[in-house]
């Protein structure tokens, strides 16, 4: 058994740790579980020793230090079949602390189901194609160049879609329990700070010729990903990354050397970046005319939509938790957007009917997490609670209905709750880029539960 | 302060020297760039000019015009038999797909109809782009196995099963890149360049590409 295997089998024991279960961390096809075809998937035991500090540790022990054994948090292993798909772990939203995602718990999507483990001197950065002067980089010439921290998220495109909710209400059908909507749908966004190169930087030394337009940026991952990315944004404030969070790239993260396109859906941040080909037009690659894009009621498609919108969440309370009795809580959640600051959050206590400005965290970083904050009592009485962000350019987060809206969709409410899976199947609503409003249903025993399907109902913060 | 001036680093004297003679020099710097191993970056000098290696394993992402495509060529029928050894377990016989791999063969008409079924044949706006995908990521667990005739012999498998070429029809650098796929105008033109934040909204792009996408596809 190779290391490879190991860090797996590590990736499942902590799934499993979370419930204190070791129940269904293993996706299943046509009712058969993957575990035989699949390296890695492999039921494992809990292992409650996972990053955790020895209760009386050495000086050995602390060099790279750990955790109190008393935390528990980890970042949950792939729900639902599409883990067959490659290598997926979901950020714990709901115990998320300020803006910064430890790397630990970072979200992971890959198409992959391998990990490289590149040697550092080995790696180089190659810029070609329409340039005067093609250049080959390593990592030690890189890292002498003037570089730059950003604080800046990461989102996958498809994060809080409906493969996602329909991954999830089938894992729990088959009896997982270690699964919530704040994680296993929304759990695809991590913010970093991220410390590189702008890549800007290396193009004008590399001299672009006129008539590029667009670049190829290319991986040296097992599955060789590559993707189209216009000039301008490589231009704007694109990063050529070696450091995330006060250390070096994470290789999950794509070590040692990864784009970071910053506010642009997950799949343009090219990680293990080794090759950036100047081109004159986009090459159509399979991520950019298969997945990732938008297919219309009238059978024309979208594509190349980039840009994450406004999005917010409460992530206390939300339905990891639940609420001990009534009283004293604060309300706290993220927001984001792929284009400049979150300049106002609004949370709402009542199903929608009454809106309060919430405490941002300062600063507010462009195109990263803002943290906000509500002073909260609850009276113990059954509530919807929820948030909507606006952007520095008054950009508003959208209801799942306003978004039906802006995708094309003119049907209206009020849809009954038993259509509402089949509505938003059959809706023009996106599969990817998703940023509805998420409302939680606050039960009077404490507990709480999804509420997205009220913004389909008759709500008064939806006009008509 | 003065002291300071006087002890600048001589590196960093040297980097403002460079930058006043900049202008003068580029004519000297092409020169030397051109042909040789010399090219480095302006200012920092570091890096070097690709070798002839690293060029032949890293420009090898192929785009529609197909500059990138390597010689060789394949045949539908030739591509059969490394469909049955390879690609079946997870694309099924037909290419019909083994959930939750995608299916590559079918689908043609369905694209307007709530049972979108979205492959290669009904989908995929070019035949370059399956070229690529096989060569750099397929099959999995042994990605990058195939010679360039196998990649050659199984696009042209799947184009054929498609019914987009006929199973004699030889794919190669010349060929494939010639290939209308049914799908081709199927896309909203592409986005402008990305504007700056200020210039730039989010989801309009959808709805600013509508009305003209639909003229210029017809």
């Amino acid at each position: 058994m190779n290391s490879k295997l190991s860090d797996r089998r590590g990736f499942l024991k902590r799934g499993a740790a979370l419930a204190g279960l070791a129940v269904g961390s293993i996706p299943f096809v046509n009712g058969k579980a993957l575990a035989s075809v699949t390296p890695g998937l492999i039921k494992g035991e809990v292992d409650t020793k996972l990053g955790v500090t020895p209760d009386e540790p050495t000086i050995q022990d602390l060099l790279y230090g750990g955790r109190s054994s008393y935390e528990k948090t980890v970042a949950i292993d792939s729900i639902g079949r599409l883990g067959a798909l490659g290598l997926r772990n979901l950020t714990p939203l709901q115990d998320s602390i300020g803006v910064i995602t430890p790397a630990s718990f970072h979200y992971l999507v890959s198409r992959d189901l391998k990990l490289p483990n590149i040697d550092p001197r080995e790696h180089t950065l190659m810029i070609h194609g329409m340039v005067d002067r093609p250049l080959t980089f390593t990592m030690e010439e890189i890292k002498r160049l003037p570089s730059v921290s950003r604080v800046y998220f990461l989102e996958c495109t498809g994060n809080s879609g409906l493969a996602h909710y329909k991954s999830l209400l089938g894992d729990m059908k088959r009896g997982r329990k270690d699964v919530t909507v704040i994680q296993g749908v929304h759990g695809r966004t991590s913010t970093s700070e991220w410390t590189g190169v702008p890549l800007s930087l290396l193009l004008k030394g590399v001299g672009v010729q006129k008539g590029a337009s667009w670049l190829i940026a290319e991986g040296s991952d097992i599955g060789r990903h590559a993707k189209s990315i216009p000039l301008t944004k490589a231009m704007d404030d694109v990063i050529v990354a070696y450091g995330q969070n006060g250390e070096a790239i994470r290789r999950e993260q794509g070590y040692p050397l990864r784009l970071l396109v910053p506010g642009f859906q997950g799949v343009c941040n090219v990680k293990f970046v080794r090759s950036i080909k100047l081109v004159d037009k986009p090459y159509y690659l399979r991520p950019e005319i298969s997945a990732y894009t938008n297919l219309h009621p009238d059978g024309m498609a979208t594509w190349y939509e980039s840009q994450v919108g406004p999005k917010s969440l409460i992530t206390f309370p939300s339905d990891a938790h639940k609420l001990p009795g009534r009283g004293f809580y604060e309300i706290s959640g993220i927001a984001w957007c792929g284009r400049g600051k979150i300049s106002r959050v609004e949370v709402s206590t009542d199903n929608g009917w009454t809106w309060k400005d919430a405490n941002l965290q300062q600063p507010i970083f462009s195109k990263a997490w803002t943290r906000f904050r509500l002073p909260w009592n609850w009276d113990g009485t059954e509530t919807v609670i929820m948030s909507r962000c606006t952007n520095e350019y008054g950009d508003i987060q959208p209801t799942m209905l306003e978004l039906a809206k802006l995708w094309g969709d003119d049907r209206t409410p009020p849809i009954p709750a038993s259509e509402i899976e089949q509505w938003w199947e059959t809706s023009s609503i996106s599969e990817f880029l998703n940023n509805p409003i998420q409302p939680w249903r606050v039960k009077p025993d404490g507990s709480i539960q999804d509420a997205l399907y009220n913004t389909l109902l008759p709500n008064p913060y939806f006009p008509g | 302060m003065g002291a300071s001036k006087t002890h600048c680093t001589t590196r960093y004297c040297r980097i403002r020297i460079s930058l006043a003679k900049a202008n003068f020099l580029l004519p000297v710097m092409a020169l030397l760039a051109c042909g040789t191993a010399m090219a480095q970056l302006p200012i920092y000098n570091v890096g070097r000019t690709p070798t002839e290696a690293e060029l032949r394993t890293w420009d090898n992402v192929v785009g529609p015009d197909g500059k990138e495509l390597p010689p060789g060529s394949g045949t539908a029928k030739e591509g059969a038999t490394l469909y049955a050894a390879k690609c079946v377990a997870c694309h099924g016989k037909d290419g019909e797909g083994v959930f939750p791999y995608r299916a590559l063969v079918g689908g043609r008409g369905t694209l307007n109809t709530p049972a979108a079924n979205l492959t290669v044949g009904s989908y995929t706006p070019y035949a370059t782009t399956i070229w690529d995908f096989i060569n750099r990521a397929m099959p999995q667990y042994a990605e990058r196995t195939l010679s360039p005739d196998d990649v050659y012999a199984l696009t042209a498998w799947i184009l054929a099963k498609n019914g987009i070429i006929k199973e004699t029809d030889v794919m190669d650098k010349n060929t494939l890149v010639q290939v209308q796929m049914p799908n081709r105008h199927g896309f909203y033109p592409d986005p402008p360049q990305a504007a700056p934040d200020k210039n730039r909204s989010w989801l309009p792009y959808w709805n600013q590409a509508k009305p003209a996408a639909k003229s210029a596809a017809k």
